[in-house]
């Protein structure tokens, strides 16, 4: 049986005027969604202190341990090898782990009370990626200094076109995981795909080592693995060779990753459930 | 202000292999005017908060429309979403943040600038009760704050239609009657329209001007608390005896005086009667003079649990 529901009185309004949006207000939301991000991460002093410290400590104990390598990889200076790498693994890896701050977010019900709002739905997740790549910006800064200061040999605009690549890729790796987060709402579930993703790509992209050293089989199976193509990319960006196909091949991969991430998560943040 | 047109929300669930479908919400109608404050009213899986998100843009309707505030949910969801408010269960806000500024935020999304946000959220701490809790954070508020710092969330933009939903779930009794009163103010002091769910009877008595029962995802009820009422003819006019050898000649005085048969249980006889409180004074003469003694006489208003009662039959009250 259904009954309709009449209402005891009825005075219809007019409706307001129709919305209009302009595409100023796009980056306005994100702007507030990304400054809201911001300023509750630089209220935890552990997230900033761990995040300086990270590169720090990646590149004073691991640096040494390359240095005897150097000559055997092709390299005249460790440092112009291994900053690079470790710019991507930065870029990387923190922001795959940016869904467990949203799935905390998920359930105060702050990401309902945003979607309840007209706001682009893709400014929502645009917002937080430019916090994600706020700190990738920042560590590739304090990496990239420490690099000259121990005798990396990279002209400037190669260092510059580097972290631009890296700030692509992990805006890229920062979305699938807040599409992934919003998807499964459960670190449980979040934590070990994310491990399942980690293993793969530390181990095929020749981020700590050069994968063309290694036996010509791995060598081409970890030419299935875009990351890759990012990291060749981004350390022939800092040797200054900005002709090769591998810069091109790269950034038309970090460029593919970044639209497809966006693509998915702008649909998460739609068409999220609860 | 909302008119929905057979809403049909279907989930598939997976049960080990086997998939299946639940019809959450299974052809909604329902209409609500301006000014209005209505209780959707209904046990716990009934599809109430699952109609809300219907109509509040965050999932769309599997069959159906509905119209909100003049626009359409499926076509026009960024003209619904400026033109409503909503305070979800879950809350809105993050505990660490500082509340002032999730004000500034929610109203800044709504396209204000960080003035006005600042202004009206102000504005919205006083009327709340709110005094001193600009910098303070959520997670360090009673259950009492946090929900009046939901309902400023929901405010800030001046909506003139808001969803509440379940706003005083969880919430010690003074806290409630506090909330209630916010709730009253919201439309007699703004000329708000309220739609809030609530599976408590006394709550949508109290606030609303009309209720709407829902159960297994359908309506199966919808006007005012009164008339709701009256639908179940009559009170309940219960007479306990003190000696039980009697209850047959009492049951037959209040059968006149009910026009059915009461029910009869040990000392006790119950029947509803048409305006019971008239009935009685005539009936303990009656019981006097035939010398009949009472322990005890009740007239019990009915309750909206007694309408889902009649309505359903079974009680709200089962899986609260």
């Amino acid at each position: 049986m259904t009954h309709t529901a009449t209402p005891t009185a009825a005075s219809p309004t007019p409706p307001a005027l129709p919305y209009r949006r302009t595409p100023g207000l796009f980056w306005r939301e994100s702007f507030i969604v990304f400054r809201r991000q911001l300023r509750m991460n630089l209220r935890n002093p552990a997230w900033v202190i761990i995040g300086l410290m990270q590169p720090v400590l990646y590149l004073l104990l691991f640096g040494p341990l390359l240095k005897p390598l150097a000559g055997q990889i092709g390299y005249e200076n460790a440092y112009t090898f291994f900053v690079p790498g470790l710019l991507v693994q930065l870029g990387l890896f923190g922001a795959l782990f940016a869904g467990f701050g949203l799935i905390a977010e998920w359930r105060d019900g702050v990401i309902e009370a945003e979607r309840v709002t007209p706001a682009s739905r893709t400014a929502l997740l645009v917002g937080r990626l430019m916090r994600d790549c706020l700190q990738i910006l920042v560590q590739a800064c304090v990496l990239i200094a420490l690099g000259y200061l121990m005798g990396m040999e990279t002209p400037f605009r190669g260092a510059v076109l580097g972290v631009l690549i890296t700030l692509g890729v992990g805006a890229a790796c920062a979305a699938a995981s807040n599409a992934l987060a919003l998807t499964t709402k459960s670190e449980d579930v979040l934590a070990p795909v994310t491990n399942m993703v980690m293993m793969p790509v530390l181990l095929l992209s020749g981020i700590f080592l050069p994968m063309n050293i290694s036996e010509a089989w791995l060598d081409t199976l970890s030419k299935w693995m875009p990351t890759r193509h990012v990291v060749d990319a981004v350390r022939t960006s800092f040797v200054g060779d900005f002709d090769g196909g591998m810069l091109l091949w790269g950034t038309l991969w970090t460029v593919g990753l970044l639209a497809l991430a966006i693509w998915w998560g702008t649909r998460t943040f739609r068409r999220e459930n609860s | 202000m909302i008119r929905a047109r057979g809403l049909v929300q279907i989930f598939q669930t997976r049960q080990g292999r086997q998939k299946s479908e639940v019809r959450a919400v299974d052809g909604v109608d329902l209409d609500v005017a301006e000014g209005e404050v209505v209780s959707f009213l209904g046990p716990n899986g009934a599809g109430k908060t699952t109609t809300l998100r219907m109509l509040t843009t965050l999932l769309r309707p599997t069959e159906g429309e509905a119209r909100v505030a003049g626009y359409d949910v499926a076509t026009q969801p960024v003209d619904v979403r400026r033109s409503i408010g909503y305070v979800s269960q879950s809350g809105s806000t993050s505990g660490e943040a500082r509340a002032g500024e999730e004000i500034l935020d929610h109203g800044m999304l709504y396209g204000m600038s960080q003035a006005d946000a600042r202004r009206r959220g102000e504005e919205l701490f006083a009327q709340l009760n709110l005094d001193g809790m600009w910098d303070r954070k959520p997670r360090s508020m009673s259950g009492g704050q946090r929900r009046r710092l939901d309902i400023a969330m929901g405010l800030v933009h001046e909506p003139r239609l808001v969803f509440l939903d379940e706003p005083t779930t969880g919430l010690d009794p003074q806290a409630r009657a506090n909330l209630w009163e916010v709730i009253a103010e919201l439309r007699s002091r703004r000329g708000m329209t309220v739609f809030l769910t609530t599976h408590y009877l006394d709550e949508a008595d109290v606030l609303s001007d009309r209720v709407i029962i829902i159960d297994h995802g359908r309506i199966v009820a919808a006007d005012t608390p009164d008339n709701l009422k009256a639908q179940v003819a009559g009170d309940l006019v219960v007479l306990e005896l003190a000696d039980a050898a009697k209850v047959g000649a009492a049951a037959q005085m209040l059968e006149r005086a009910a026009g059915e048969a009461p029910e009869v249980d040990g000392h006790t006889v119950q029947a509803r009667v048409p305006r019971g409180g008239k009935v009685v004074p005539g009936l303990m003469r009656e019981l006097t003079l035939a010398d009949i003694e009472l322990d005890t006489v009740e007239v019990r208003r009915p309750t909206l649990d007694d309408v889902f009662l009649t309505l359903t039959g079974r009680s709200l009250r089962e899986d609260v």
